[in-house]
């Protein structure tokens, strides 16, 4: 987080809801404060989330404007970014 | 065991354990031999592509009525086999390709297999992600996919089911008459299957395959990205042509969402490595078919050896140098389709029946004749 970040927000979108997040935090960080833990499915259905936080392990795969599979914990949050977490992906 | 086998199978890929379950249901007190492990070779490296082809009228004979053995079986398929009635869609590049459809599809129709044509607003329609501009396409819909290494396990169950045992990590060193040597074993029976696919050579001299390597990609999930088995017509000539290199647009949308991506043909021995080259043409290749594939994850690559004879048939029967000594090899890129049909070939040979299809332009000593091993 910059400094110039502090105590600024910024509007993203979770599975449709919009919603205010903290500038300058990653994705996966984003969704932690919001207390969603289930970033996505496995194969054949477990809820998954992040383990390593810096892009190793892939568990935290979400779905960003439109693209599956980017890693959450890897991407800070932009004004306006679509993210889904409720796919089966 | 307590009694000596009735017959021994070499090689437990998919065309092993097919053998073995035609034997074992057939009464046989069969023993399965691996030098590795159950479906582990170049049954794990193929797509699962079950698929009617007609490069020759005895490759579509055997490949018809292999897919209809498949279709029969595939209800009793545990769910881990992923057995899906996909179909294929032969796509046609332009006017010229889309011409030679139509002749397939009378073929096809001879044997008993349904297609339909489709125009290209139907091709668009049916698989939106392909690029723009293409002529058409034939759709064979009794076409599907399965999950070999599965697949290869739930054959040699049902044959475990009839009293057959299977050995793994057992690496057989010489076959002899009615017998088989393995370390300081020497395994005395009534017949020898040597279905080792593309080392079946270093067993049974004289057998003339070479290991024609073949690279697949693996994505990540992508539910919907295609329906069908999508293969350019063009495949025909990459399969059939013995060139030192080829490659061909083959994408296949498996159970899990994931896409397999293939597809290369090589002629380089046993060298495992991925070779970055011909990986690079193959998607370019892909991605001139379907652009959106740019967007996509790859999570591995891997290479593996299809046992290929020179003619593009398999070798299924008698080794006639070697009394009890029968051949079920050289299946080439179409083993996982055609393991059930040399199954039920090989098992009429041995069993005195008479074969559903004509057996003769299989039969191995179309090449000791030409080998001059005769």
């Amino acid at each position: 987080m910059g400094h110039h970040d502090l105590g600024r927000t910024l509007q993203i979108v979770v599975d449709g809801r919009p919603v205010r997040v903290a500038a300058g935090t990653t994705v996966a960080s984003a969704l932690f404060n919001l207390g969603v833990s289930s970033l996505r499915r496995s194969v054949s259905g477990e809820p998954r989330g992040p383990v390593c936080g810096m892009g190793v392990c892939f568990e935290c795969r979400v779905t960003i404007d439109s693209r599956p599979h980017q890693r959450a914990c890897m991407i800070a949050v932009v004004d306006g970014m679509q993210v889904g977490t409720a796919s089966d992906t | 065991m307590n009694r000596q086998p009735d017959a021994v199978v070499i090689g437990a890929g998919i065309v092993g354990a097919a053998c073995a379950e035609a034997l074992a249901r057939a009464g046989m007190k069969v023993l399965v031999l691996d030098a590795s492990f159950a479906g582990g070779g170049t049954t794990a490296a193929g797509m699962g592509h079950l698929v009617v082809m007609d490069d020759s009228p005895s490759q579509l004979a055997l490949t018809a009525y292999s897919e209809k053995l498949w279709t029969t079986l595939a209800p009793e398929l545990p769910r881990n086999v992923e057995y899906d009635g996909c179909g294929t869609l032969w796509i046609a590049e332009d006017e010229e390709q889309l011409d030679a459809v139509y002749p397939k599809q009378r073929i096809y129709e001879e044997h008993g297999v349904a297609s339909e044509i489709l125009s290209p607003t139907q091709l668009a329609e049916a698989e939106p992600r392909l690029r723009p501009g293409l002529a058409g396409a034939l759709c064979v819909p009794g076409d599907g996919v399965i999950y070999p290494p599965n697949a290869a396990v739930a054959l040699l169950q049902r044959a475990v089911a009839n009293g057959a045992l299977l050995r793994e990590g057992v690496r057989v060193d010489a076959v002899g008459a009615r017998e088989v040597l393995a370390g300081s074993e020497r395994i005395a029976c009534d017949c020898v299957i040597n279905a080792a696919g593309a080392h079946a050579s270093s067993l049974t001299p004289g057998i003339p395959i070479v290991p024609r390597k073949g690279h697949l990609v693996i994505t990540d999930r992508y539910p919907g990205f295609c329906r069908h088995q999508l293969v350019e017509l063009g495949y025909l000539a990459s399969a059939h042509t013995m060139s030192a290199e080829s490659v061909a647009f083959n994408v296949q949308p498996r159970a899990t969402g994931q896409l397999l991506i293939g597809s290369s043909r090589e002629l380089v021995g046993w060298d495992a490595s991925i070779n970055r080259a011909i990986v690079r043409k193959m998607l370019d290749r892909a991605l001139d078919f379907m652009p959106g594939l740019a967007l996509v994850s790859a999570i591995r690559t891997w290479a593996g050896f299809r046992p290929a004879t020179p003619d593009k048939l398999p070798l299924i029967g008698a080794w006639e140098d070697t009394p009890g000594l029968w051949i079920a090899t050289g299946h080439e890129g179409l083993g996982i389709t055609t393991s059930l049909g040399t199954a039920h070939l090989l098992a009429d040979l041995i069993l005195g029946q008479e074969p559903a299809i004509d057996a003769t332009p299989f039969a191995p000593s179309r090449v000791l004749a030409g080998t001059g091993v005769h």
